[in-house]
Parts: C-alpha cells; sequence; structure tokens
C-alpha cells in the first residue's frame, strides 16, 4: 500500500461517497453549533420540512454573543445578541441537539468545551459553522470551519460536499527557549508562511517542540492553522492525547476504550508519505512574539523595531502602511516602548487551564498597571472553576484584574466586551485585524505570558525580563 | 439559488491584499438570524465614517462603482471569519462575481453556495482587470461561465478554471442539499459500516 499522510488516513476512512470528478461527500462525526452562524441553517430546515440527522452527534453552544460579567444571568441588554441566543436555545431543543444553555456550568467557548467535555477524539472529522474549529485537530481529527449553507447541508445529511486538500508538514525541531509557548510557534509559523501560505493545504505539525507539548498547547498551535489560510491543522496523536481523553464525559470506556486506542495509535503520517510543501523552523530561534499591524503574518520578535513599509514588497507595500497608520505606530520605535490601554486573556486560543497558569505565574504579587482596562475571561466554566480551586482566580483579581465568565468575550466584540477607537490592547486572541475588538480598536497579538507582563508594565514587554 | 448567467457588469478596484471578512462585514451586523439585508452595511467601516457619513474615498461610494457587480481585488480575498455574512453581504451589494489572485478556503466555497463566481487569476491577469476596472462606468467586463472567460472592456480575453461541479451547480442553481439528498443510501451504508469498524463515535 502507498505511504499515506496522517490527512490522507483520516480522509479515506470517512468517504462516504466520490463522484466520477473526485467530489466527495464527507462523513462528519462531530458537528459543533453556536448561535452566530446557525439560525438561517435551521430556518431553511424547518422551510424543507427536514430534520437534524444526527442530533446525537450535534453540539449547540452559546459563546459568541453572551455576556461575561457576573450579573449575565439577568438576560442579555442587547435585543439582537438576545434574539440570537434565544434562537439557538430554541432550535436546539427543537430539533433535539446536545445543548449546553448559558446558565450550564459546561457551557463556555465552542472550541474549548468540545474537548473538555469529550466530544473531540483523534481520527474524527469536526466541522463547525467557525474558522477557528481547526483547534480540534490538536487531536489528530480532521476539522475545519464551514460557512452557514454548509452547516444546513451537514445537519441535514452529516456529510460536507469536499475536495481533498494538499498535504504540508510544517517541523519545528529541538526544544523551545524560556519564556516561549504554542502561541509563539504559531504566531511565528504564521509569520514564515504568510497569512496565505497554508491556501489550498491541510497542516501537520511535528517535530520535537510540537510533541512536547500539552493539549493545550496543541490546541493553539492548530487553533490559528486558519490564520495561515490553512483548511486544518493537525497534530498525531499520542499518549499526551489518549491521557487528556481519558476519562472526559463523551469519551469512551471499558472495551470500547481499549479498541478506540488500538486504532487512534495508526493515526501517524507513514514514513515515505507524500507532502506537497514543508517548513522547518527551529525551536530554539523562536522568540517570543507579538503582532505590530492588521493582519496575523505581521510577527516579530519582541525585542525588534515597528517595521517601515518600505521594509516590504508588492502589495505588501501598501498593506504595510495602511496597518502602520491604522495601528498609529512609527516606523524605527522598539516594540517594548509602545505603550498599552488594555490587556485581554481568553479566547478559544488561549482561554484554557495552562493558559491561565501561565499568565498567573508572572501576574503573581505583582499589580496591573494602574488605569489599564485588564480582564482574564475563562474559555469554559469549567476551566473558571478549576482556576478558583487553584487559586489562580485569587492571583488575577488581587493583581487588579477583572474575573469573568465564560465566552468569546474580547475576541471579537460581539458582546459587551468591545474595545473603543484607537484604545490599544495586549491581546491572547487570534486576529489582529482592523476593527476586530472594536471600531478602530488595537490588538497586538501574543501569548498569556507575554500579555501578563505587559498587564504589569504597561507596555509591549519581553516576558523574560519578568521570569 | 439563482443562476449564474452570463453577465456584462461595472467591475470595481480593490488593490488592497488580505481583504478580510471582518473588513467585508464588521461582528456588529452579524446578529442578523436572516440572510437578506446586509448589502447596504457590506465594507462597513472603509464605507462610512465614525458619524455614519459615507468616506467619498471608498470606491463603492463612488458614482461610477456604486452599481458594480464585480470587484476586482488584491490577494488572499476573504481571509479570516468563516462568516456566510460575507458572501450574503456582497451578495445584497449586487457583487456576484470576485476577481483575485487568491481566495482564502472558507470564502471561496461559500460564494458557489450563494451563486457568487470567485474567478483566481494570475498577477499579471489582476493587473490588467485591476487597470480595466479603473476606467469606470464606462468600462464594462464580461463574465462568462460558460465558456470560462473574462473579456475586459477594450475586448482582451482572460480564460479561467473553474471545478466542474461547482460550475454545474452555479449554472442551474442547484441546491447541493438536494442533491446530496439522492445519495442518502451511501450514507446510511456509512453509517452502517462505522457502527461495526469504530463504534465509540
Amino acid at each position: 500500500m502507498a505511504p499515506k499522510t496522517l490527512y490522507d488516513k483520516i480522509w479515506d476512512a470517512h468517504v462516504a461517497h466520490q463522484g466520477d470528478d473526485g467530489t466527495c461527500l464527507l462523513y462528519i462525526d462531530r458537528h459543533l453549533v453556536h448561535e452566530v452562524t446557525s439560525p438561517q441553517a435551521f430556518e431553511g430546515l424547518r422551510m424543507s420540512g427536514r430534520k437534524v440527522r444526527a442530533p446525537e452527534k450535534t453540539i449547540a453552544v452559546p459563546d459568541h454573543n453572551v455576556p461575561t460579567t457576573l450579573d449575565r444571568l439577568k438576560g442579555i441588554d442587547n435585543e439582537e445578541s438576545r434574539i440570537q441566543v434565544e434562537a439557538l436555545d430554541k432550535n436546539a431543543r427543537e430539533f433535539g441537539v446536545v445543548y449546553y444553555p448559558v446558565d450550564d456550568i459546561r457551557q463556555g467557548i465552542v472550541h474549548i468545551i468540545g474537548p473538555e467535555q469529550g466530544w473531540t477524539l483523534p481520527g474524527m472529522t469536526i466541522v463547525c459553522g467557525d474558522s477557528h474549529t481547526a483547534t480540534h485537530g490538536a487531536f489528530g481529527a480532521l476539522a475545519h470551519g464551514i460557512g452557514t449553507s454548509e452547516v444546513e447541508h451537514v445537519l441535514a445529511t452529516q456529510t460536507l460536499i469536499q475536495k481533498k486538500s494538499k498535504n504540508m508538514r510544517v517541523e519545528i525541531t529541538g526544544k523551545l527557549s524560556k519564556g516561549v509557548t504554542a502561541k509563539d510557534i504559531t504566531l511565528a509559523v504564521i509569520g514564515e508562511t504568510g497569512t496565505a501560505g497554508g491556501t489550498g493545504y491541510v497542516i501537520e505539525y511535528c517535530g520535537e517542540a510540537i510533541r512536547s507539548l500539552s493539549m493545550e498547547g496543541r490546541m493553539t498551535i492548530c487553533n490559528m492553522a486558519i490564520e495561515g489560510g490553512a483548511r486544518a491543522g493537525l497534530i498525531a496523536p499520542d499518549e499526551i492525547t489518549f491521557n487528556y481523553c481519558e476519562g472526559r464525559p463523551n469519551a469512551p470506556t471499558g472495551r470500547l476504550w481499549n479498541a478506540a486506542v488500538k486504532y487512534w495509535r495508526t493515526l501517524f503520517s507513514d514514513d515515505k508519505a507524500h507532502f506537497d510543501k514543508t517548513i522547518t523552523l527551529k525551536g530554539e530561534d523562536i522568540a517570543p512574539v507579538v503582532t505590530w499591524g492588521t493582519s496575523p503574518e505581521d510577527v516579530l520578535p519582541i525585542t525588534a523595531i515597528v517595521p517601515a513599509a518600505k521594509d516590504f514588497n508588492g502589495g505588501k507595500v501598501n498593506a504595510a502602511q495602511r496597518s502602520l497608520d491604522y495601528m498609529g505606530l512609527t516606523p524605527g520605535t522598539p516594540l517594548q516602548d509602545v505603550e498599552i490601554d488594555a490587556v485581554f486573556i481568553g479566547s478559544c486560543t488561549n482561554g484554557r487551564i495552562e493558559d491561565l497558569r501561565a499568565a498567573a505565574e508572572i501576574v503573581k504579587g505583582k499589580k496591573v498597571q494602574d488605569g489599564l482596562i485588564a480582564m482574564v475571561v475563562p474559555g469554559s466554566g469549567l476551566v473558571r472553576l478549576q482556576a478558583e480551586e487553584e487559586g489562580l482566580a485569587e492571583i488575577f483579581k488581587q493583581a487588579g484584574f477583572e474575573w469573568r465568565l465564560a465566552g468569546c468575550s474580547m475576541c471579537l466584540g460581539m458582546n459587551p466586551d468591545q474595545l473603543g477607537p484607537q484604545v490599544r490592547c495586549a491581546s491572547t486572541s487570534n486576529r489582529n485585524f482592523e476593527g476586530r475588538q472594536g471600531r478602530g480598536s488595537r490588538t497586538h497579538l501574543m501569548s498569556p505570558a507575554m500579555a501578563a507582563a505587559a498587564a504589569v508594565t504597561g507596555k509591549l514587554t519581553d516576558v523574560r525580563e519578568l521570569m | 439559488m439563482e443562476k449564474f448567467e452570463k453577465m456584462t457588469a461595472i467591475a470595481a478596484p480593490m488593490p488592497l491584499i488580505n481583504i478580510d471578512t471582518d473588513m467585508i462585514i464588521p461582528k456588529q451586523f452579524l446578529k442578523t438570524i436572516k440572510r437578506s439585508g446586509l448589502g447596504v452595511s457590506a465594507f462597513h467601516e472603509m464605507r462610512y465614517h465614525m458619524d455614519g457619513t459615507e468616506n467619498p474615498e471608498f470606491v463603492l461610494n463612488q458614482d461610477a462603482y456604486r452599481n458594480a457587480n464585480i470587484l476586482v481585488a488584491g490577494d488572499n480575498f476573504g481571509c479570516g471569519s468563516s462568516r456566510e455574512h460575507a458572501p450574503w453581504a456582497l451578495l445584497d451589494f449586487g457583487v456576484r462575481c470576485v476577481i483575485s489572485t487568491s481566495f482564502a478556503d472558507i470564502f471561496y466555497n461559500n460564494c458557489f453556495k450563494n451563486g457568487i463566481l470567485p474567478v483566481i487569476v494570475t498577477d499579471e491577469e489582476l493587473n490588467l482587470l485591476m487597470q480595466d476596472a479603473e476606467k469606470g462606468s464606462n468600462a464594462r467586463m464580461v463574465i462568462d461561465l460558460e465558456s470560462q472567460l473574462i473579456k475586459t472592456s477594450d475586448g482582451q480575453i482572460i480564460n479561467f478554471d473553474v471545478d466542474q461541479h461547482r460550475k454545474h451547480c452555479l449554472i442551474n442553481g442547484l441546491d447541493d442539499i438536494g442533491l446530496t439528498m439522492e445519495k442518502v443510501a451511501s450514507i446510511d451504508m456509512f453509517e452502517k459500516q462505522m457502527a461495526t469498524n469504530a463504534p465509540w463515535v
């Protein structure tokens, strides 16, 4: 048999029908649903008299619109947000899908709770009307975002019409230096490939630096595969993966668990499997990084200076100038001299327990600079609970952070957590696009430890100096 | 879905690279539970000042381009969020065709589901089409999906590739779900096999 990549193996195991032109019906094992991209899909089913084909494989949770303040159970003030959350509530109950409402302790960001509840398992196909579905690739599951028409298609048929992508291998060799985390790796890779570098590919991340990451770190890596343009990111499952999955509420048990693990151990890229493109970075060469512009590819080590438009080529010259103007930055300024107004720690990229531990480690015994907006938003109710039990919440509160309830929060500003014009934010989220965190707001992406360091000093900071 | 027929239309030039779906339709407009009515909000932050008045510098606010049905845009158009609100907003504005050197994957898929044709061309071809689009409303571009060609206002022809299944669906206005439902026996069979091979799923 010809050697196969991990992607090839998962793909082949899910083709329910193949047309003459190579168009496939790919069977979908798990369909995650949130309130923003699903109402039109459920309405489509209703209009055509269709049902959800596999409600037991469909998991719904509100996350984008929900407020994160402690009083949120009194209701959502914004009428449109409230209607959207109510629509999900109605649709979930009417169509009988698995549902975690806003008052359930298990509620949280869809990409945090899928793995947490054991819905996400190796070898699966997983989709969601959300580009950060790539997160679940950390388990060796083929996971990617889809549009609302495709959400309706999956609800109705449990399949997706697909053509296969190409294979890309991203290898991170060796060990990471002090202060360097999964977020720095994933940003550094995008800095290398550009935001369109992965277009048409599924990326498999491998190498010693990836293998040594926890599941939380691996999820951060795969989460941002989409920011590099890839359809999905994958990491082959191993003992770290199996240990994470074992005992989760919806993971198999007993004989089924053993059978599953036996199969999961076959999920790796064969020697000599063909990759259409390979990129290798040395772990030792990656520094703590931040973004300076309005594209996730605008990545620099924290020790660098703000670039000038003339440092770039082609269409990027104008784009860089536009970014510098929008971000209010002067070329030549050391990044570490850039003062910030806000700090956001959370999101599907960095809202897990390990992220909060890393941030708390830096903040412990210190204070957030006066006048900063600073909030920590756990990715799920259970992450929040665990952080409270571990004493992390107390560290954040003592330092002057707001300690919020779970949700997407300030990552995208569909809820009350938004930034004003020209407010500069050190953010652990995934997109620094114009207007992403609020119209005119300025986002610098970085790791939780780096964001925590920025909170303490009030400017972009090399976290290694606080370690 | 509305059929995609041969069109002769005004093309608006948008030479910026990496136009993301947050730019095409910002977050505050994602709160709708409908597909329609988003055209007025398309490119909101580039199109309107903070006080809600139009920004005259934005291409679609210029008289020559208010009725554009084609966008000619820089590389990596539609990157970022999966929001189908982006093609819904373009469609509602009247855009039926977007031309660029590359598109983000999810946006590209979403276009076909909504009767919008995304066309991928080379750098040289994009330069030519951008120059043609800059001529304004007197210059009409022809998009012929059947023949897979673009004709510029001065008669130059550019051929393009498109997936044949997608072309067929676009030309005939076919709904994917209906087509897939015809293969339900294959899905049933697959689920039966899964129950044996991977009962933990």
